[in-house]
């Protein structure tokens, strides 16, 4: 298996507090990771610094073998890094159409525009019900799903969900992670960060703990659900 | 957004109050309201201006609007208590106290001379104030209250009506204002009409309308609304969109034969309107679309408009003489440049820092213009003068109407380049940009390009504006480039509606075109703008042509 991006000695700072420290991980093509991690843990910062969004202090980000850290965000879409950020941010004003064609505004290869935004559409029917209405006036679950099309739209080689089931009800949790698990099998490969730890390793093939701004645990997804801290500290067991 | 929950928060603290003191309140806000507009002298300018002939002066009129006004508000806040006569007492009773401020006023300019310190407290506002009744007579102070309580009670009637018919009348009163204040605009339309003499001498009198035509034309639109009510309320919201686009086309056939049917005074007015829409196209670009304040806009306009000085003029300070239509590329492109530079140091600069940013920046190049280092080449504040005016097969464009023309077409193709750019893929990439600029970014969109070209592109089109406006003077000077021409295009935009192009037009015509109609009462045009634009802010923000859509958003809100 070939690195799909490969994090080293990574550290985000906001002024003089470092937010993550010297953390280092790596994601294989085409698996699920997962980084939980409680509230303020550093998770976002971690993706925002993927992104380009936040600016690294130290360390390396290498996406597929190129190293990214020092370029702008919009490059790094073009070189197939793509986010579903936290709280999905829609274009409120713009239509599910606008918004999921403006996910592909990094490519200009046509044809195969096209045929993605099919595929989107056929891994969430209910956006092509939507299709013409305002973002801004889906309901939440389908709100996600036009963020997960939008970040589908750029074709991407590795994709960044940011807390995609926060503020769902159940069943749309469980409809979120099919997409997130279809997609993968697709061959995307998937970074996911989760306060909802448990719905997150159920799927992950590889799950880092992260604890003020470093990574505690390492392990496989099913592997840390009976990982007797996770259980305790995220889980909601007893020990 | 923060404005708004402020204003909220405030209408919660005011609803507390017992009905009374409240309705009291409206009351003294609307005579506090009446002595201030007496006492700056604007009661008595717009008191010569007769909407009706011989019977409705204008000052009259927003006299009475204060207290319709007044009356309304009390109504509409004491609804959902009871009875609909206690709604029209609470009007009746905000009349009252506005007109007991008025009679005050009155009383106390009769007791005390005012005028030393206040110029405007004239013997003249003492006697329009009486209507015709003795100076200081029980009759001239008791007029006043009575007819602003009778004012009140209407506006009080007005809450408690359905609101179908508040529309109706809302619009035969405004059609009668419009046709009454605008009286020179329309006498110079019938005059123009072959075959069709003397009939304007029947509507019009020397002043305004006159009597019974006023009344026709009140229920003729009060009649108009409501069958246009019946109209949209029996049909879909597709068949409304179409009526829309019909009105857009019935404004610009009126645009297209404008100065053809009025006289030359209308055209140069109509000409400075198309001359504010292209900077205002200009400014949406960057404000609009991009989501960039710029209060510097003037800037840009000075470039094309010192250029085309520069190259046309055939006075001492002319570079070349060459044909306005050589120079207004080079206008265009220089001005274009000069976005472009403008925009790279504030490209890290968000929000309100822009705003400063940008207002530093214009008024650079207008300090630039006057400074002594830069007289010999640019005039300093004698300006430059003697510009030829644009020749076109041979033909020189002189007169108001054929510059009017040469303004409106080039608005025309920036309209055009206007509608591509936004339905383009950097005008989706702009809208982006201003609603999240972090996740544009997230999703490839390069912010430095995108807003750099929306700087190039919005100049360029204030190069344009100030190139015909140097063809159209023959002369540019410093102080014609004022913040205050910035802010005026800012002000087209928010009241026309940001993002939307018709509601440059309309936003144009309303704070452009209809101040110059009213040439008279310059002095008050910045209350005006003042006070509408605080009143759009409150009734219509979203603009009075709102880009599609925020129309949608406001349907499905």
């Amino acid at each position: 298996m070939s690195k799909a991006l490969e994090v080293s000695n990574l550290t985000v700072a906001y002024g003089e507090i470092a937010a993550v420290r010297a953390v280092s991980f790596t994601v294989e093509a085409g698996e699920i990771a997962t980084i939980i991690g409680a509230n303020g843990a550093g998770k976002t910062t971690i993706l925002n610094a993927l992104c380009g969004l936040r600016d690294v202090r130290a360390g390396s980000i290498v996406l597929g073998g190129e190293d990214i850290t020092a370029l702008p965000p919009h490059e790094r879409v073009r070189h197939g890094l793509s986010q579903v950020p936290e709280g999905r941010r829609l274009f409120g004003r713009m239509s599910v159409a606008e918004n999921l064609e403006i996910g592909a505004y990094a490519r200009s290869d046509h044809a195969a525009r096209k045929h993605d935004l099919d595929h989107v559409l056929e891994l969430f029917p209910r956006l092509r019900e939507r299709y013409r209405q305002l973002a801004g006036t889906l309901s939440g679950g389908e709100q996600q799903m036009v963020a997960m099309g939008r970040a589908l739209m750029a074709a991407p080689k590795v994709l960044l969900l940011d807390e995609p089931t926060m503020g769902l009800a159940p069943q749309i949790v469980d409809l979120v992670s099919d997409a997130v698990r279809r997609v993968n099998d697709e061959g995307v490969t998937v970074l996911l960060v989760e306060q909802n730890a448990y719905s997150a390793l159920e799927i992950a093939d590889r799950a880092f703990v992260l604890e003020s701004g470093e990574i505690t645990l390492t392990g496989n997804g099913p592997d840390l659900i009976t990982h007797p801290r996770v259980r305790s500290a995220y889980l909601g067991y007893d020990a | 957004m923060s404005f708004n929950a402020v204003t909220s928060s405030f209408k919660v603290a005011r609803r507390r109050k017992s009905p009374l003191a409240e309705t009291l309140q409206i009351g003294a806000l609307a005579g506090l309201a009446a002595i201030g507009f007496a006492l700056i002298g604007a009661y008595v300018a717009m008191d010569k201006r007769h909407v009706v002939e011989d019977t409705l002066t204008l000052s009259q009129i927003a006299y009475a609007l204060m207290a319709i006004a007044a009356g309304f508000v009390a109504g509409r806040d004491t609804q959902g208590r009871p009875s609909g006569s206690r709604i029209v007492l609470h009007g009746a009773l905000t009349g009252l106290v506005a007109g007991l401020c008025v009679s005050a006023l009155m009383l106390l300019m009769a007791s005390v001379s005012l005028r030393s310190t206040l110029v405007a407290a004239s013997p003249m506002l003492t006697k329009a104030l009486s209507l015709g009744a003795p100076i200081g007579s029980l009759q001239a102070l008791a007029q006043v209250p009575i007819l602003g309580a009778l004012l009140g009670m209407i506006g009080g009637v007005f809450a408690a009506m359905p609101s179908r018919y508040r529309r109706a009348l809302t619009c035969g009163f405004a059609i009668v204002l419009i046709a009454g204040l605008f009286r020179d605009v329309f006498v110079s339309v019938l005059d123009n009409v072959p075959d069709f003499n003397g009939p304007e001498a029947e509507v019009f009198g020397s002043g305004g309308l006159n009597r019974v035509p006023a009344l026709v034309l009140l229920v003729a639109g009060g009649i108009f609304a409501l069958l246009r009510d019946r109209w949209n309320a029996g049909h879909n919201p597709a068949r409304r969109a179409r009526s829309s686009k019909a009105g857009l086309v019935l404004l610009l056939v009126g645009v297209l034969i404008l100065p053809l049917v009025t006289n030359d005074f209308v055209a140069q007015v109509a000409m400075l309107v198309a001359l504010y829409m292209l900077m205002g196209m200009g400014l949406n670009i960057e404000l609009g679309l991009a989501g960039l304040v710029d209060l510097g806009f003037v800037a840009f306009f000075a470039v094309g408009a010192y250029t085309v000085a520069l190259m046309c003029s055939s006075g001492p300070l002319a570079l070349v003489d060459v044909s306005f239509w050589v120079a207004l590329p080079v206008a265009v492109v220089l001005a274009a440049g000069a976005g472009m530079l403008f925009g790279l140091p504030v490209l890290r600069v968000r929000g309100d820092y822009l705003a400063m940013a940008t207002l530093g920046l214009g008024e650079i190049i207008r300090v630039l213009v006057l400074s002594d280092a830069l007289a010999p080449y640019l005039g300093g504040s004698q300006g430059i003068i003697e510009i030829d005016h644009p020749r076109i097969f041979g033909v020189s464009l002189q007169s108001p109407a054929a510059l009017y023309y040469l303004a409106l077409a080039l608005a025309g193709v920036v309209a055009f380049i206007s509608w591509r750019l936004q339905h383009a893929r950097i005008g989706r990439a702009w809208l982006a940009m201003r609603e999240d600029e972090d996740v544009a970014q997230a999703l490839g969109i390069d912010p430095v390009a995108s807003k750099l070209l929306a700087y190039t592109i919005g100049a360029a089109f204030a190069g344009a504006a100030g190139a015909v406006f140097a063809a159209l003077v023959g002369s540019v000077y410093p102080h014609s480039f004022q913040l205050l021409v910035s802010i005026n295009v800012l002000a087209i935009l928010v009241i026309g509606g940001l993002g939307s192009l018709p509601g440059v037009l309309v936003g144009a015509i309303v704070l452009i075109g209809l101040p110059e109609l009213l040439r008279e009462f310059g002095e008050f045009r910045y209350l005006f703008y003042g006070i509408a634009l605080v009143a759009m802010m409150h009734m219509r923000a979203e603009g009075l042509w709102p880009a599609t859509t925020r129309t949608k958003e406001n349907a499905r809100a």
